[in-house]
């Protein structure tokens, strides 16, 4: 345990912490002791430790930066075993007992890396060093990425599944407001006040925003109080409020549509681990009447030479530092400007105690209120000068400053050695307009100030405070109270007139815009001007990349990777765009930006799947049957959210010894198959006929009742979409089959056809997928199991012909029997009502005992299907199949239209030589083809062969006693009896091309 | 993620609804009178607007009524929604169709999606 050496005095530094309070936890093996209230950020910082990481590219040491969200390069692996997780921003962890971090990105060690040989070779790692170096040849790409992946890895997944779990919520609200600094306070209780619904949220643990942090607001007076004491009576006030929901420690990260938006909770992260049934995080699905976005600024760093040393920070979070959790950044810390308000961050840490090595001003004419206040505690202020360079072994410790000229382009006189162990640095503010712009508002360009602000929207928002470009406290709250009211007011509710928070206005002198900071060696020699800390993106790489011709923001970007870490540039973006603009002569407003993009913070995938996960990622369906497949052992196959039997194991039998056992039975014996999964859909209405004539290839007025009918559906394009049976049960009553897969797809489609296109057509479809189970039997002693069950129906083949359906009590259930096979051999699909779909079963397989009933499964089912020629819609057809493709010109009517028709007329749809449904033989029987394999006439040596088509169907027939194979081949009716290859990587297979019919070809056994 | 005010149901989200491209396309009489040029016509083109565009919705996890939307494809605000049948409103100018180069690369992304994890 070691002492806080860099923790400020209490009594000039109290900051937010509970010094009473102190945690121990663990960075890099070693143990420190923090207090409740520190970030591991600023823990680390009050024992004087700014070395955290490596940088990406050039594996430089770096320090902490920021103090927020922002941060680019204070990204820790947090915690340790199955709650690891990397990329945490040191400065948004809050501290807990216990808490274990360790640097990522460096081997073997945070101080000695081996990696950093990369940044004495940056010659050859220039900007878009990515593309240039490793995509030749292209089959080494693969072994580069490997270890440029190895060498920058930023941060290792868990090994182990989540222990945690995430919970998702809707909600609705009148007015969101985000951030919950001075502006969103006021916007909140203004919403508040009169009687909106408000959700108010927050990045921070502490609602406050600058109050808690920023000198302007520390120590201010609102309303003729303390600012703290103002912020937790408004808290209180809003505590207290039923209709407000009070959200910290949750970053709103996503605008979307019409004020939909996606907040990230973190409720447990702060704790070692969530209490029991408590989610470590939430997922928020908002959707606001009205958003005020109050989501402050960021500030941005200067671009000058070797600006990356750990020590080097952002003014304004030195500040925060010292006055939120009373931790000194060094113990004279150089303050580097070109406003005024890194002097008050000066100011700050010097009445906190910290001292101050001076004040370097880009600004020669430096004046003003802060300016003659810091002049006044004895700081010496450069005015006119810049700093050219950094010194120090790894943490900074001195600076050389020489005077700038006049257009600020080079530097003159003597160089200044200012000895400092840390510099606070600022380049202003941007308005944090992420989310604005992600609401796709559009941005208007201030040049005076060098800053993009909200321009116009066409969202139900409004923007308030430091993000709308209001500096100054009393505007902040100005803003925000105004923009609270309006959105109250919009959403219905009448606001009372009140005034404002008040607090002091005050007014900055300008600041003065270098988007470089010239040194006295030309940019890019002797050292590195860094944009980008997190993605090691310099000012000479942005140069570069536009003299190699990159010059749209949006190429510049993804060829130097400028703001694509996981920061996305919250420090450089605005800097990249000037840098750009400068040396492409624009105007940065005409440059315009690249697009900002949901999530504004990373989002871990377990917020995102919430609960979805697991046994709960998508329901499972199962048939009435479903127990006795699991008794009797199958292996079962998703389909779609279905479990079917794929097989039925018995004891030692392969899949393949299974499958041929199975589909043997059914040839010669009788099988039994569970076909419940099949979709159905009832039909019905007067015009059901007549609705079905447009839909199906085939004609269908004239139907009988009780008889069955195949049919084909193809989209208007003339491809087939689905197949399946239909059966006319009465006059306007129909009962259709799809296949398992198109069930919901078949609905919508009949739906979209007839509440759209034919909405005079009386005719109305119900899913009665789920209401009736299904037994299919099939073989040639099918007729003889039906009968021993009993069916009260006639089974003469005469009196229940092929495609007939006939109803009866099977075994004792009312049922709806149809004869019809997609086996090819003597076929009944037995209906009941589902409840009854496992009595039905248990009978089927009693009675079946003495012929050798055999369940099978979905293997065999496709095996005994295939060895017919019968397709599968979606695996022998893909979208550009037409029925003719599949040589089913019997079921395409010539008298009647029907969806489709016109486009098989089309020159393209009519060609002879299109792919067509074929079979294949291989000419040695024990070869099955691999699903998928390339069809070729002429073999060469190597690829590019001409393909002539692709094996759909392929399977080992052990009725047959050997392989066969359906596929899709051009022109290959003409080709039957043709030899072809199906090339592979490791040899060729020789096929015969056959007509798609293998067993049967003239269907004698089904008509038995 | 459009807020969608179905006929029927009232405002939902749109990850309950399908999206069946632009209406008013009625199927022709008789395709079989139509030239090849004029069923393609029929068969692919569609107006790619910037501006206001009637296209059909179906409720798919509500009502499961088809119905039209009149959208605007740059500010995604929703101008009308009416019944199918029912005609277009006349207030409301739609953008001229036809034009597949007059939409710019959007500036903004995907048309708002939840993050992952949405009802489907
Ligand atoms: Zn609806």
């Amino acid at each position: 345990m070691s002492e806080q050496s860099h923790r400020l005095d209490a009594a000039a530094a109290p900051g937010r912490i509970d010094r009473g309070h102190p945690l121990r936890f663990v960075f890099n093996g070693r143990g420190y002791e923090g207090f409740a209230g520190d970030t591991l950020a600023s823990a680390l910082i009050a024992n004087g430790v700014h070395l955290v990481g490596r940088s990406f590219k050039y594996h430089r040491p770096r320090g902490i930066v920021g103090s927020g969200s922002e941060e680019p390069n204070a990204l820790v692996q947090l915690r340790t075993g199955e709650r690891t997780e990397p990329n945490v921003r040191a400065t948004q962890a809050e501290l807990f007992d216990g808490l274990i971090a360790s640097s990522q990105n460096c081997w073997p060690s945070v101080g000695f890396d081996l990696g950093a040989i990369n940044d004495m070779a940056s010659r050859i790692l220039p900007a878009g060093f990515y593309y240039k170096t490793f995509m030749w040849p292209p089959s080494a790409w693969m072994f580069y990425e490997g270890l440029i992946r190895r060498a920058a890895g930023l941060g290792r997944a868990p090994d182990d599944p989540d222990p945690d779990r995430y919970e998702k919520r809707f909600a609705h609200c009148d007015v969101l407001v985000v951030g919950a600094g001075p502006a969103g306070l006021a916007a909140a209780l203004a919403a508040a006040r009169a009687g909106a619904r408000v959700v108010l949220c927050d990045e921070q643990a502490e609602m406050g925003g600058q109050l808690l942090a920023h000198p302007r607001g520390v120590g201010a007076v609102i309303d003729g109080r303390p600012a703290l004491d103002w912020a937790s009576a408004a808290l209180g006030e809003l505590a207290s409020n039923k209709d407000v929901t009070l959200l910290p420690r949750t970053t709103c990260f996503g605008y979307y549509d019409h004020n939909a938006l996606a907040l990230a909770e973190r409720v447990a992260d702060h704790v070692a681990k969530p209490r029991q049934f408590q989610p470590r995080q939430r997922l928020w699905k908002l959707r606001a009447r009205r958003v005020v976005l109050a989501t402050g600024a960021i500030e941005r760093p200067l671009v000058f030479r070797d600006n990356d040393r750990p020590g080097i920070m952002l003014a304004g979070s030195a500040a925060a530092y010292g006055m939120r959790y009373g931790a000194a950044v060094g113990r004279r810390v150089l303050v580097f400007t070109n406003n005024d308000s890194a002097y008050r961050a000066a100011l700050a840490l010097f009445d906190a105690g910290v001292g101050i090595a001076g004040i370097v001003d880009l600004r020669p004419a430096a004046s003003g209120k802060p300016v003659e206040d810091a002049r006044a505690r004895g700081i010496e202020v450069l005015a006119g000068w810049a700093l050219t360079a950094t010194d120090g072994p790894s943490k900074v410790r001195a600076a050389l400053a020489m005077q700038l000229d006049e257009a600020g382009a080079g530097v003159q006189g003597p160089i200044r050695r200012i000895e400092c162990d840390a510099i606070a640095m600022s380049g202003g503010w941007n308005p944090a307009v992420h989310l604005y712009s992600q609401a796709r508002g559009k941005l208007r360009y201030d040049g005076a100030q060098g800053i993009f602000l909200p321009g116009r929207t066409e969202q139900a928002l409004a923007v308030a405070g430091s993000c709308n470009g209001a500096w100054s406290l009393g505007a902040c709250l100005a803003e925000g109270a105004a923009a609270g009211a309006a959105a109250a007011e919009a959403a219905g509710f009448t606001a009372a007139s009140a005034p404002a928070p008040a607090a002091a206005e005050e007014n900055d002198s300008p600041a003065r815009l270098l988007w470089v900071v010239p040194s006295d060696r030309p940019l890019g020699e002797g050292g590195k001007h860094f944009v980008d800390f997190q993605n090691d993106v310099t000012a000479a790489d942005i140069g570069l990349a536009v003299r190699e011709g990159y010059k749209s923001v949006e190429h510049l970007k993804r060829y130097t990777t400028s703001g694509m870490g996981t920061d996305q540039g919250k420090l450089g973006n605005v800097h990249a765009l000037g840098i750009l603009a400068e040396v492409t002569a624009a105007e940065p407003g005409a440059v315009g930006t690249t697009t900002f993009r949901p999530p504004y913070t990373p989002v871990g995938f377990g917020t995102l799947a919430g609960r979805d996960v697991g046994a709960l990622a998508d329901p499972v369906r199962t048939t009435a049957m479903h127990g006795w497949h699991v008794a009797a052992g199958a292996v079962f196959e998703d389909v779609g959210q279905w479990k079917r039997p794929h097989y039925y194991p018995r004891p030692g039998e392969s899949l393949h010894d299974a499958v041929n056992r199975e589909v043997k039975a059914a040839r010669t014996g009788v099988g039994i198959l569970d076909a419940s999964t099949l979709g159905k859909i009832d039909i019905q209405g007067p015009d059901a006929a007549e609705f079905l004539n447009r839909i199906y290839t085939n004609a269908w007025t004239k139907l009988e009742i009780g008889r069955a009918r195949y049919g084909f559906m193809c989209r208007e394009d003339g491809m087939v979409f689905d197949d399946g049976v239909t059966t006319r049960l009465a006059a306007g009553h129909f009962h259709m089959t799809t296949t398992t897969g198109g069930a919901a797809r078949v609905l919508s489609w009949l739906e979209e056809w007839a509440q759209t296109e034919w909405p005079e057509l009386r005719v109305y479809m119900t899913s009665v997928t789920e209401q009736w189970a299904v037994a299919a039997i099939a073989g040639p002693h099918a007729r003889a199991l039906l009968a021993k069950v009993g069916t009260g129906i006639d089974l003469d083949a005469k009196a229940f012909p092929f495609m007939a359906m006939r109803e009866g009590n099977v075994a004792g259930i009312p049922a709806r029997v149809f004869r019809i096979s997609f086996t090819g051999e003597l076929s009944y699909e037995i209906n009941v009502p589902a409840r009854y779909g496992m009595a039905l079963w248990q009978a089927l397989m009693a009675a079946g005992a003495e012929f050798g009933i055999t369940p099978y499964g979905t293997e065999a089912m496709h095996v005994l299907r295939a060895e017919k020629g019968f397709v599968i819609v979606g695996q022998d057809t893909d979208g550009t199949v037409t029925p003719i493709d599949l040589g089913m010109d019997w079921i395409v009517s010539k008298a009647k239209d029907f969806i489709g028709k016109r486009s098989l007329s089309r020159a393209d749809t009519a060609r002879g030589d299109r792919k067509q449904l074929v079979g294949l033989l291989t000419d040695d029987p024990r070869v099955v083809l691999p699903e998928g394999g390339q069809i070729v006439a002429e073999l060469k040596p190597e690829p590019p062969m001409a393909m002539l088509g692709h094996v759909t169907s392929s399977y080992f027939s052990a009725n047959l006693d050997r392989s066969i194979a359906l596929a899709l081949v051009r022109n290959g009716r003409q080709r039957i009896g043709a030899a072809l290859h199906v090339p592979l990587a490791d040899r060729n297979i020789r096929v015969k091309v056959v007509e798609p019919k293998f067993i049967d070809p003239e269907g004698r056994r089904q008509d038995g | 993620m459009l807020l969608i005010d179905c006929p029927w149901c009232g405002p939902r989200d749109e990850n309950e609804f399908q999206y069946g491209g632009e209406a008013h396309i009625a199927r022709p009489k008789d395709p079989a009178l139509l030239s090849d040029a004029q069923w393609a016509d029929y068969l692919f083109m569609r107006g790619n607007p910037k501006g206001r565009h009637r296209e059909r919705w179906m409720h798919r996890s509500g009502c499961r009524r088809w119905f039209n939307v009149e959208r605007d494809t740059v500010s995604h605000a929703i101008t009308a929604v009416y019944r199918m049948g029912e005609a277009p409103p006349a207030t409301a100018k739609p953008a001229a169709t036809g034009d597949a180069t007059s939409a710019e690369p959007r500036s903004s992304g995907d048309p708002g999606q939840w993050p992952a994890g949405g009802a489907e």
